[in-house]
C-alpha cells in the first residue's frame, strides 16, 4: 500500500512515496547502526537508518512535519546503503530516504540553486561544460595558489574555501571535445561496446577515461562513444528530483538504443548503479518501461566487463603496493567487487594489500564533503586510518568522487600516496607494450 | 514534562550540543527493538562523564523528572522505551576501553563501549571475552550488563553476569559507589555488583565497567546435524553433556525455522527434517579433534540422519548459515516479529519444543522455534502483521500460554532479553508476591522517588497477586 493512500497519512503524495510496507518492515532491530557512517561518527539515533525510518513514518503517520529539521536530516544519509546490506527484514533505508527527498521537492519550495544545476545544468553537457570553467581559471590563474597561502579562502561562508580545494585539478579541456565517435580496436575486433562517459570523469578525471577507452581497444573493443549522452541521473535523483532524473534518464535510452552494441560500458560507479537502476525507475512507464530494462540489461562496469574476457596479458611490470577503496556505488549498488581486485591482481608488480573496512564509505557520497563538511571529514579520516596502515604508495578506486574525495584525504593527512582508477593502473601496465 | 529551567540546567550540565530536543530528535528516541512499544521522551541528553550523570540525577530528583538510560537501544524487552516520558540518557558518548590488563586478566570500560569492539581489542592479544549477544556489533556493554545479556556462547562459558567483576554507579540520588574489584576473591559486603547486572537500569546508571577476560581458545570445530524426530535432537543434546563434553555452540532450529531459511538461502537443506542442531566445540587442537569425535559418534547413536564436519574456517562459516539466517529468514515473512526468550531447564528443551508447536496450531500462527539449545534457552519467534488486530490478539494469546508452559516445565519468563514493560505483567507468576516484596523494598530504598527507568519489571505497579495485567505486549506506540 503507497502511503499516501492511506488515511491519514497525507504527509506524502503517490508520485515515489516510499511504501508504508517498506517503513513497516523495520523491527527496529538497530543492527544497521554498527554500518552507518553517520550514525558512527555522531552516536546520535537521529543520524542511523533506523532513525531516520523512524521519522518518515512518523512523517507519514502525521506526527511529524515536513519541517526544515526533518529536510536537514534527510540529507544527513550519505545513502551508502550499508544499512541495507545488512538489513535483516530487507529494508533499504537509503533508498526510502530518496523516497523523502523525492516528496520533499515536490511539496516545499526548493532554492533556486537546484533548479538551475538540475534543470538547467545536467541535461545539458554542453552548459555543465561552461560553468567549470570558473574553477578551472581559480585553479589555473593562480588564484587558488595566493587564496590558500594568504588564507583567503578561509574567509568565504559555509565552508566555501575548503571544498573549494576538493577537486583535483581540471584538465583543460573535457574529454567529451576529444574522445572519437569510434575508436577501432587494437588488433582484431571481438566486441562492439558502447561507453557512457559520466559528466564527472569527462571533466574532472579525462585522463582516466581515455585511459578505459584505451585498455577496451586493446582487448578487442571497438568503442563507441556518443557525445550527446547526457547526464545519468542519480544527482538529480539524490536530491529528489525525480522528474529530471527520469528524464535524463529517457534521453540516455533514446541514445543508446541507436547504438548496435553488445554492452554498455561505464567507468563510473555512479553512472553504472544508475544504468542498472533505470529499470527500477521506470518500470511504470508505458513507453520506456521495456526499453529501460533492455537497457539495465546491457549495462556494466568496467572492470565487470573485462573480468569476464580473455585479456591481453602482455603487460609491463608496475612495481607499487596498491589498495583498493570499494566505492559504495560499486561494491553494494551494483555487487561489483571482487573485478577490480582480479584486474589489479593481475599486473606484475603489483603487491596487493586490503585495507580494513575497504568497503566503508569515504565520506564523498556525491556533493556531501561540500554540503556536509564536518561530518565527510570525520568519514574520510576514518578511512585515511584504514588506507594509510596498509602502507600502499597507491589507492585504486572506481569513482570520480571517491577518487576527488580520496585526492582530497591524501592531501589532508600528508601522506605519500596515489589516487588512481584501478583501470588507469591498467592502462600504465599496457603502455610500454 | 521537564520544566523549562531544568532543560537549562541539562543544557548547562551536558553541553548544549549534548542535548536534544526537536520532534524530529524525540521520534528516534521513543522506541528499542522491542516490536509495538513506543513512547516519546521530553528530551535525550548525552552526558560525557560520571559526574554529568551524577548531577542529572540529582536534578531529576528536585525537578521531578524521569531519567531512561540507554545504551544502543537493541533490547528486546522494551528496558530503553521512556514509558513514561521524561530525559532518555544516551551513555555512548562514554566510549573509551579504559584499560586491558594482562596479568589480571580483565579490561575496565565505559559502557558506551560496543561490545564486538571490546572482542576485537582483546582477541587482538589473545584474550577472550566470551558473552556475544545478537546485536554485538551495534549493542554496548553498558547495556549488556543492565540486561545481563547472553548470547550463543552460554552453555559453556555462561553470561554478562559471569564476566563482571566491578562496576563503577551512579545511584539515583547521585551517589556515586563502586562495587568488587580486580580480586578473584572478595567477600566484603553485600555483592552489589550482582545486584546492579540484569537491574535493567531501574536501580543505578552504570559508568564503568570492570570485567574478567580469559585466554581465546586455541580452535574450533563446526558440525551440522540433521534429524527426523525431534525426541532424537533433544536426546543428543543432553548426551552429549553426558558425555563430558561442553560445547559453546549447541544451536537448534525446527522445522518451521529451516523451511523459511531454505525459502531465504537457497543452502540445500532439507526441508523434511524436524530439528537441525549446530555443534561447535573449542580448545587446544588436540582436544578439540577429540571432542568433536565424541560428538560425532553420540549424534549417531541418536539416529542423526546427516552429520557434516568443517574442516576449515571457511567451511565453519558455511555451517553455520543457516542458523545465522534464522532471525533474517522469519523476519522477511511478515513485518512484526515477536521474538520470545522463554527458557526452560535443557532436558526440557523438546517438551518445549512441543508445546510451543501446539500453541501455534492451536491460535492458527506461524512460529518457528530456533535457539541455544543447549542452555534451554529458546526463541519462539512469532511472526505476524501489527496492523491485524485480530491476529495480534491471538499472539497475545499465545505468548501468554508460551510462558505458562516455560515456568510448568521449571523454566524461566526470561533467558535473556529482561523483563521490561513486555514481560512485566508475567512477573507475579515466577516471583510470587514476597519475592516482589523484595524488589519493591530494594527499589524503593535506592530510588524513593522512582525517576530511575520507571514502569519496568512491574516494580511500581505490584502491590499484591493478581492475574496478569493488560495485554502482554503493554501499550501501544
Amino acid at each position: 500500500m503507497r502511503m499516501a493512500e492511506r488515511d491519514g497519512h497525507k504527509a506524502f503524495a503517490p508520485k515515489r512515496a516510499p511504501s508504508y510496507d517498506d517503513v513497516l518492515n523495520c523491527i527496529r532491530c538497530g543492527l544497521c547502526l554498527s554500518v552507518c557512517p553517520t550514525y558512527r561518527e555522531t552516536g546520535t539515533e537521529t543520524n542511523s537508518p533506523r532513525g531516520r525510518v523512524a521519522m518518515i513514518r512518523a512523517a507519514a503517520e502525521g506526527k511529524l512535519e515536513l519541517s526544515r529539521n526533518f529536510v536537514d536530516h534527510m540529507y544527513r544519509c550519505l545513502n551508502c546503503g550499508a544499512c541495507a546490506a545488512v538489513c535483516p527484514s530487507g529494508v533499504e533505508a537509503h533508498e526510502i530516504v530518496i523516497d523523502a527527498r523525492v516528496e520533499i521537492d515536490n511539496k516545499l519550495p526548493q532554492p533556486a540553486i537546484k533548479k538551475w544545476v538540475f534543470e538547467g545544468l545536467l541535461p545539458s553537457p554542453a552548459r555543465l561544460e561552461a560553468a567549470a570553467w570558473p574553477l578551472r581559471l581559480f585553479q589555473r590563474s593562480g588564484l587558488q595558489w595566493l587564496a590558500e597561502r594568504t588564507g583567503l579562502l578561509n574567509m568565504l561562508p559555509y565552508n566555501l574555501g575548503k571544498t573549494a580545494q576538493l577537486p583535483p585539478k581540471l584538465p583543460m579541456s573535457p574529454l567529451r571535445h576529444r574522445l572519437p565517435e569510434v575508436t577501432p580496436a587494437r588488433g582484431e575486433r571481438r566486441y562492439r561496446v558502447a561507453f557512457f562517459l559520466g559528466c564527472a570523469q569527462s571533466l574532472l578525471f579525462a585522463e582516466s577515461s581515455a585511459a578505459t577507452v584505451r585498455v577496451l581497444a586493446r582487448n578487442g573493443a571497438e568503442v563507441v562513444t556518443p557525445r550527446d549522452s547526457v547526464c545519468c541521473g542519480m544527482p538529480a535523483m539524490a536530491y529528489g528530483d525525480l522528474d529530471t532524473a527520469l528524464r535524463l534518464a529517457r534521453r540516455n535510452i533514446d541514445i543508446f538504443e541507436r547504438i548496435d552494441a553488445d554492452v554498455i560500458v561505464t567507468d563510473c560507479a555512479t553512472c553504472g548503479e544508475s544504468g542498472k537502476q533505470y529499470r527500477e525507475w521506470l518500470k511504470h512507464d508505458p513507453v520506456y518501461s521495456e526499453k529501460a530494462e533492455a537497457y539495465s540489461s546491457r549495462f556494466m562496469d568496467i572492470s565487470e566487463f573485462l573480468a569476464g574476457i580473455p585479456l591481453d596479458d602482455r603487460l609491463s611490470e608496475v612495481k607499487a603496493r596498491v589498495t583498493y577503496h570499494d566505492p559504495c556505488h560499486l561494491v553494494r549498488g551494483q555487487g561489483v567487487s571482487s573485478q577490480p581486485r582480479k584486474l589489479l591482481q593481475m599486473i606484475p608488480g603489483v603487491d596487493f594489500v586490503e585495507m580494513k573496512e575497504a568497503n566503508w564509505c569515504c565520506g564523498g557520497a556525491g556533493t556531501y564533503a561540500m554540503t556536509h563538511y564536518e561530518t565527510s571529514m570525520k568519514i574520510l579520516d576514518r578511512k585515511m586510518a584504514n588506507a594509510a596502515e596498509t602502507d600502499a604508495e597507491v589507492i585504486a578506486s572506481g569513482c570520480p568522487v571517491c577518487q576527488m574525495q580520496l585526492g582530497y584525504g591524501v592531501r589532508r593527512a600528508g601522506l605519500e600516496m596515489q589516487v588512481t582508477h584501478a583501470i588507469a593502473l591498467l592502462d600504465r601496465a599496457y603502455r610500454d607494450r | 514534562m521537564i520544566e523549562q529551567s531544568a532543560l537549562s540546567e541539562l543544557a548547562g550540565i551536558v553541553g548544549k550540543e549534548n542535548l536534544l530536543t526537536t520532534p524530529e530528535d524525540l521520534a528516534c528516541y521513543g522506541f528499542d527493538a522491542t516490536p509495538r512499544l513506543g513512547g516519546r521522551p521530553d528530551a535525550v541528553a548525552k552526558p560525557g562523564s560520571t559526574q554529568e550523570v551524577s548531577k542529572i540525577l540529582q536534578l531529576a530528583n528536585r525537578a521531578g523528572f524521569k531519567v531512561v538510560p540507554r545504551g544502543a537501544g537493541t533490547n528486546l524487552s522494551g528496558g530503553s522505551v521512556p514509558i513514561a516520558g521524561g530525559l532518555v540518557m544516551q551513555m555512548n558518548r562514554l566510549n573509551r576501553i579504559l584499560e586491558i590488563d594482562s596479568e589480571n586478566l580483565t579490561a575496565l570500560v565505559e559502557p558506551g563501549v560496543v561490545t564486538s569492539d571490546l572482542h576485537a581489542a582483546v582477541e587482538a592479544i589473545g584474550l577472550f571475552y566470551p558473552p556475544d549477544p545478537g546485536s554485538m556489533t551495534v549493542s554496548t556493554m553498558g547495556g549488556n550488563v543492565a540486561e545481563n545479556a547472553g548470547g550463543l556462547r552460554g552453555l559453556k562459558y555462561g553470561v554478562t553476569r559471569d564476566y563482571v567483576m566491578g562496576l563503577e554507579v551512579v545511584l539515583p540520588s547521585g551517589d556515586v559507589i563502586t562495587t568488587g574489584g580486580k580480586t578473584v576473591k572478595n567477600v566484603t559486603g553485600y555483592d552489589l555488583t550482582r545486584l546492579m547486572v540484569g537491574s535493567e537500569g531501574t536501580l543505578g546508571v552504570i559508568t564503568k565497567i570492570l570485567v574478567r577476560l580469559i585466554p581465546k581458545p586455541e580452535t574450533k570445530k563446526t558440525m551440522l546435524v540433521y534429524y527426523r524426530t525431534l525426541g532424537d535432537a533433544a536426546e543428543t543434546v543432553s548426551s552429549i553433556i553426558a558425555h563430558r563434553v561442553i560445547p559453546p555452540t549447541l544451536e537448534f532450529l525446527d522445522n518451521v525455522t529451516v523451511r523459511c531459511v531454505e525459502q531465504y538461502i537457497h543452502a540445500g537443506l532439507p526441508q523434511d527434517m524436524e530439528a537441525i542442531l549446530l555443534i561447535e566445540v573449542d580448545g587446544p587442537a588436540s582436544v578439540v579433534e577429540e571432542d568433536a569425535a565424541k560428538v560425532v559418534d553420540v549424534c549417531r547413536q541418536h539416529n542423526a540422519a546427516e552429520i557434516q564436519v568443517s574442516r576449515s574456517a571457511e567451511d565453519s562459516l558455511r555451517l553455520a548459515a543457516g542458523r545465522r539466517a534464522a532471525l533474517p529468514a522469519l523476519a522477511r515473512i511478515k513485518p512484526t516479529m515477536v521474538l520470545e526468550d522463554a527458557t526452560v531447564p535443557r532436558s526440557q528443551v523438546a517438551a518445549m519444543v512441543r508445546r510451543v508447536q501446539q500453541i501455534a496450531e492451536r491460535h492458527g500462527l506461524l512460529i518457528g522455534t530456533f535457539g541455544h539449545a543447549g542452555d534451554g534457552n529458546l526463541h519462539p519467534t512469532i511472526v505476524c502483521d501489527e496492523r491485524d488486530h485480530d491476529e495480534m490478539e491471538r499472539v497475545e494469546r499465545a505468548v501468554d500460554e508460551i510462558f505458562h508452559a516455560a515456568l510448568e516445565l521449571g523454566g524461566t519468563l526470561s533467558g535473556e532479553h529482561g523483563i521490561g514493560l513486555s514481560k512485566a505483567p508475567f512477573m507475579t507468576l515466577e516471583m510470587k508476591d514476597a519475592g516482589m516484596k523484595a524488589m519493591v523494598a530494594i527499589k524503593r530504598a535506592l530510588d524513593p522517588n522512582n525517576i530511575l527507568n520507571p514502569g519496568k519489571m512491574y516494580l511500581d505497579q505490584f502491590t499484591q497477586s493478581h492475574e496478569p495485567m493488560g495485554g502482554v505486549l503493554g501499550p501501544r506506540s
